[in-house]
């Protein structure tokens, strides 16, 4: 008899976050790299105040982008050089909670970076980042990203080159995520009326159902072997 | 003392497997790509016995028992445990199997109480009877004292036994070990030694592959040999002298080195 969905998840997630409250070996990585690009690309566009005031939803997101990369590779990782994602697998279990455990566990992590970059961006691009929208846009992007990241960083793991392999495969099959995130971000900062970027968030959203279905069907042919 | 599976397996699903088998594979082929790494492998085992699957490295072993944990499938044939179908009936299979690896298969961030109760929860154990379980485990595998450290402070031989209890959690009838001496000292692995004793004495069905001839020897009840993907020699162990076992496994090994 198969275990539950919803049970699977909540362990694998309760479990991900124990382990990182204990060892902060992601959140760690996570924060110090998105905290030191968001500080060079401050240092780069100093002497520009306008272009750094319009640069920075593009800063924000690429930066969640890449400190998220870290996260991905590195959580699936840890799964796979222990041997637990066998053990997880061996249980009578839905091979879709695995993904949907991993995923949470995933996704809170880069939104928790995603978060302190807000403030601290806030202060150094001199542009009111927390506003209730943006934290919206926020949350969707990054679940469509991390969909699409645990999907790919399962597969990769399993490879050889997987440190490098992720990264190249990720970036052009999330682009249709980071697109509207950026686009709906750019117009909400830029203080724009509401209609000519509601879209934006609209087809986050429907994005990020197409992304959480195929990825529902696809993860058990990933993780066959 | 470990304690005997509570729910043997209902094996023998009426016109499924035959001869009273536990585990039965037919005509197993498993490849990846063009490379075969399981050439038509037909094997047969009882309830009950140990059996301990030999040959050279890349002989097919790990593979072998990959496909009986169900966590790969198979490219052609079929496998059978206790009449169900693989990978058809894998969650029935799967409650029935425990893997102990080479890897500790274990979360070293966590302590030995938190892995075995994560683990628990994902085959469906709850409340007082999880907590119960995971007691008890602790005190066979003789780690109860050290139940709330982490398991990154543990020594390889602990991990091991830490795997174990991780593997009985949910009871299984078949307990599947793949290379569980790696890196082992003589200790730990003499401790080992005690629980597949008594684990095999609790009624499980084992199979263990390894590279240790004289502890395969003593402890297995019947010897599997593999080369090249493939079954070279196959008989219970009281049939077989150590010289002779030594001499068929080098033959195996030099079949795969001649490759």
């Amino acid at each position: 008899m198969k275990t539950s969905f919803l049970t699977v998840v909540v362990a694998i997630v309760a479990k991900d976050l124990r382990a990182e409250l204990r060892s902060r070996e992601l959140i760690s990585a996570m924060v110090l790299f998105a905290l030191l690009s968001i500080l060079i690309f401050s240092f780069a566009l100093e002497l520009n105040r306008i272009a750094r005031e319009e640069a920075v939803t593009g800063v924000l997101w690429v930066t969640v982008s890449f400190a998220s990369i870290l996260g991905l590779s590195r959580s699936l990782a840890m799964e796979r050089d222990q041997g637990n994602l066998d053990a997880m697998l061996m249980a009578p279990v839905a091979r879709q909670a695995v993904f949907f455990g991993k995923l949470v566990g995933n996704f809170i992590f880069a939104l928790v970076v995603g978060l302190l970059l807000l403030p601290l961006m806030t202060v150094l691009y001199n542009k009111i980042l927390v506003v209730p929208w943006l934290l919206l846009i926020l949350i969707l992007g990054t679940l469509g990203y991390t969909t699409v990241g645990t999907l790919l960083a399962t597969m990769t793991v399993q490879t050889r080159s997987r440190e490098t392999l992720l990264p190249i495969l990720i970036l052009p099959v999330a682009l249709p995520v980071l697109l509207p995130a950026v686009r709906a971000s750019t117009g909400i900062l830029s203080g724009v009326p509401r209609a000519e970027w509601i879209d934006w968030p609209q087809i986050l959203i429907v994005i990020n159902v197409i992304y959480i279905v195929l990825s529902y069907l696809l993860f058990e042919y990933v993780i066959e072997d | 003392m470990l304690t005997p599976p509570p729910n043997p397996l209902p094996i023998h699903r009426e016109g499924e497997s035959s001869e009273h088998a536990l585990i039965e594979t037919r005509d197993l082929v498993k490849a990846y790509g063009l490379l075969p790494v399981l050439r038509k492998i037909n094997v047969q085992i009882q309830r009950g016995e140990f059996v301990a699957l030999l040959g050279p490295n890349g002989s097919g072993k790990s593979t072998l028992l990959r496909q009986l944990a169900g966590l790969s499938k198979p490219t052609a044939g079929q496998i059978l445990v206790g009449g169900w179908s693989l990978p058809d009936e894998a969650d029935a299979v799967r409650a029935q199997i425990g893997l102990v690896s080479h890897k500790p298969l274990l979360y070293e961030n966590l302590t030995a109480r938190e892995n075995l109760r994560f683990f628990a929860k994902l085959y469906g154990l709850a409340g007082d009877e999880r907590e119960q379980r995971i007691d008890s485990l602790l005190k066979q595998v003789g780690l109860y004292k050290r139940g709330f450290d982490l398991v990154r402070t543990y020594s390889r031989g602990m991990l091991q036994r830490l795997s174990i209890a991780r593997a009985l959690l949910h009871e299984p009838d078949v307990l599947l070990f793949d290379e569980p001496y790696t890196g082992l000292d003589q200790d730990a692995a003499t401790v080992l030694d005690d629980l597949l004793i008594t684990a095999h004495e609790s009624g499980r069905t084992i199979v263990m592959a390894t590279h240790q001839l004289e502890r395969a020897r003593r402890l297995a009840s019947r010897v599997v040999i593999l080369s090249r993907g493939g079954v070279v020699y196959d008989d219970v162990m009281e049939h077989i002298a150590r010289a002779q076992l030594a001499a068929i496994y080098s033959d195996a090994t030099s079949m795969a080195a001649a490759r």
